[in-house]
């Protein structure tokens, strides 16, 4: 991609829909930024601060640009795995390529956008991220589907390399549409002493979406944490896991999930962790909530496997209504209860527990509330 | 000139009488001292005056500053002027102490605190609290020293308190009564304090105080000689010995 690029050039309309899944128009305070529109790369561009400590291009160009780089393509995910990794192993239009050179930390977050315009397209995207050894960096990126079009499909391949020392927060916001299908599938590789945060926000309607990312936490010390926050509305139905293989000396892996389910969504929470090795440690939490009468349903999958002895894992999970004491308590402070429960509602979809820089904080904040405020 | 006013007051928790035909009053600017044995009725008594859910009131009347409130939900009864601390109260994810103070004084989240009700943060400890989720992984203390201050935060008419010094230091306590004593002084407010000790008394001014044993009230006079003789002879013989009046503070 040229340098020439201006996001100026992305139509205001993209930008204005973008900005509601947290995209950030001003570029000074992001090291790069992506768009790939439909089935095309329109935009990549890294911010002139950060030339040469990362690389930032849609994987096509990077996959020519760089031969090594076919060694990193269905490593960790199988391309076999099911119907749709093989669409996307058949034909795909490309995705994003980041590298985080070594020992660089990325103060701005990157940030990247996959977004469908296009009625009834089946988005098919590989996207591949290297943190290099000791390099530090958080990612946001942003899967939307523009507002007007009424149905459309998503297939997104990641596969991320956290390498020795570094640390990658990466970031996923989805802001679908009430007749979409989206089936991400993504695995990380997590090396010595390296630590891996993937986090999930989706907030919007969407018909369908499944997923079941892992991370394989392979070396000493190695940490993995998945988070996510999922409001369910409308009919939606999401089946949201995380997967956790500790082999790495003591390794170790968290996961949080916080989920509203309203009307007549249906919501199932998996987690799987399981330790291989004899030091390693894992917790699972998961917790959901029955906001309204309908026909919403919340069901909490945890498992926990443990293959050696002195193995840890946990895990803690609770689906139900909100508790009528914290709503009675907030009461006795001035608060109607529509005010408590409101306050309640915000606070479990608290956005602390994704561990973002302030910057990225206030953003996913605002998605956030957008989307509780507005139901 | 009573704040509140209890009559003919039964009260059923999960089925089961509680508090048995009740009748008491609270004179305005003034504290009182409520003791009695562990599961005698106290908490639900101050939690039935406020209104929480669970506690059903089988008959009787609360009148709180001449309004009949016993059909009154929790907020409207907060909103006239009556507060509660909770002995345990509920930890809320993701809701921080700071906006829930910021609340209490009928500001927005967003707004600043004064520099008043930064230095009373201060004094009661809680400046790193302000940005945790509301009591989770506070201490016994600690949940004290926030219960106390979001009730002088609300400016209340009448504070219910369900037993402020249990699980605190000594320090804290002096500090939790020095200033609920300075608030009561300042706003000419009510108190109904629960306890079990006799160490609050030293900083609370109270001239009432009372017993409430297996769901009656008895023993109406100076808490300081009601704590003195609970401890010579127990809750059964203070009572037992009827040389008080069982007629309620009139």
């Amino acid at each position: 991609m040229s340098k020439e690029n201006d996001l100026m050039k992305v139509p205001h309309k993209i930008l204005e829909e973008t900005y509601k899944a947290g995209m950030e128009a001003e570029e000074k305070n992001r090291s790069g930024t992506f768009y790939h529109v439909n089935q095309s790369t329109i935009y990549s561009k890294v911010n002139e601060l950060f030339e040469g400590k990362i690389k930032l291009m849609d994987t096509k160009a990077a996959l020519q640009k760089y031969t090594w780089l076919g060694d990193y393509m269905w490593k960790l995910v199988d391309k076999d795995k099911d119907e749709f990794t093989r669409k996307v192993a058949e034909d795909w239009s490309g995705g994003y390529f980041m590298r985080i050179m070594p020992g660089v930390e990325i103060t701005f977050p990157l940030q990247s956008c996959l977004l469908i315009t296009q009625n009834n397209l089946e988005q098919r995207v590989h996207n591949i991220i290297i943190a290099e050894e000791g390099s530090k960096a958080h990612i946001i990126t942003s899967c939307v589907q523009h507002s007007s079009v009424p149905k459309a499909s998503h297939l997104g391949v990641s596969e991320i390399y956290v390498r020795k020392g570094a640390s990658l927060n990466f970031t996923m916001i989805h802001q679908w549409s009430e007749n979409t299908l989206v089936r991400p599938r993504s695995a990380a590789e997590v090396d010595d002493k390296a630590a891996f945060v993937s986090n999930y926000v989706c907030m919007r309607p969407v018909k369908d979406v499944q997923m079941y990312p892992v991370a394989f936490c392979k070396g000493v010390n190695s940490t993995a944490s998945f988070n996510s926050i999922l409001y369910g509305n409308k009919k939606s139905s999401m089946d949201i896991g995380s997967k956790a293989v500790l082999t790495g000396k003591g390794s170790r892996a968290e996961m949080v999930s916080r989920a509203i389910a309203r009307e007549g969504s249906k919501m199932i929470i998996r987690g799987l962790i399981e330790g291989s090795s004899p030091d390693c440690k894992g917790h699972l939490e998961c917790r959901g909530l029955l906001v309204d009468e309908g026909d919403a349903i919340l069901q909490s999958i945890p498992e926990l496997i443990a293959r050696r002895k002195g193995v840890e894992i946990t895990h803690e999970a609770a689906v139900g209504k909100i508790s009528e004491k914290e709503i009675a308590y907030l009461m006795t402070r001035k608060l109607s209860r529509d005010e408590a429960v409101s306050l309640i509602i915000r606070g479990f979809m608290d956005v602390s527990i994704l561990g973002l820089p302030d910057s990225l904080n206030a953003e996913i904040k605002r998605v956030v509330e957008a989307s509780t405020e507005a139901s | 000139m009573n704040i509140l006013e209890v009559k003919g007051l039964s009260v059923k928790v999960e089925n089961k009488l509680i508090l048995k035909d009740v009748a008491f009053s609270l004179k305005s600017r003034e504290s009182h001292i409520l003791f009695g044995p562990n599961g005698s009725g106290k908490t639900t008594l101050i939690s039935t005056l406020m209104g929480l859910p669970s506690y059903e009131v089988v008959s009787g009347k609360i009148i709180f500053m001449g309004t009949d409130i016993t059909d009154k939900s929790v907020e409207e009864r907060a909103r006239l002027g009556m507060v509660v601390s909770f002995q345990n109260p509920p930890e809320i994810t993701g809701v921080k102490l700071g906006d829930l103070l910021k609340l209490c004084l009928g500001k927005n989240p967003a707004d600043d605190f004064s520099k008043e009700e930064q230095a009373l943060i201060d004094a009661f400890r809680l400046t790193e609290f302000l940005n945790r989720d509301i009591n989770v992984g506070f201490s016994g203390g600690e949940r004290k020293r926030s219960e106390i201050l979001q009730l002088i935060f609300l400016k209340p008419k009448l504070l219910l308190l369900d037993e402020p010094d249990s699980g605190v230091d000594i320090e804290s306590l002096k500090l939790i009564a020095t200033e609920l004593q300075r608030y009561l002084e300042a706003s000419g407010s009510s108190a109904l304090i629960i306890t079990h000790k006799g160490d609050i008394l030293d900083y609370i001014k109270a001239k009432y105080g009372c017993i409430l044993l297996e769901g009656q009230f008895h023993c109406f006079t100076n808490p300081t000689r009601i704590y003195e003789d609970i401890k010579k002879l127990g809750y059964e013989e203070c009572v037992a010995c009827r040389v008080r009046t069982t007629e309620g503070w009139k």
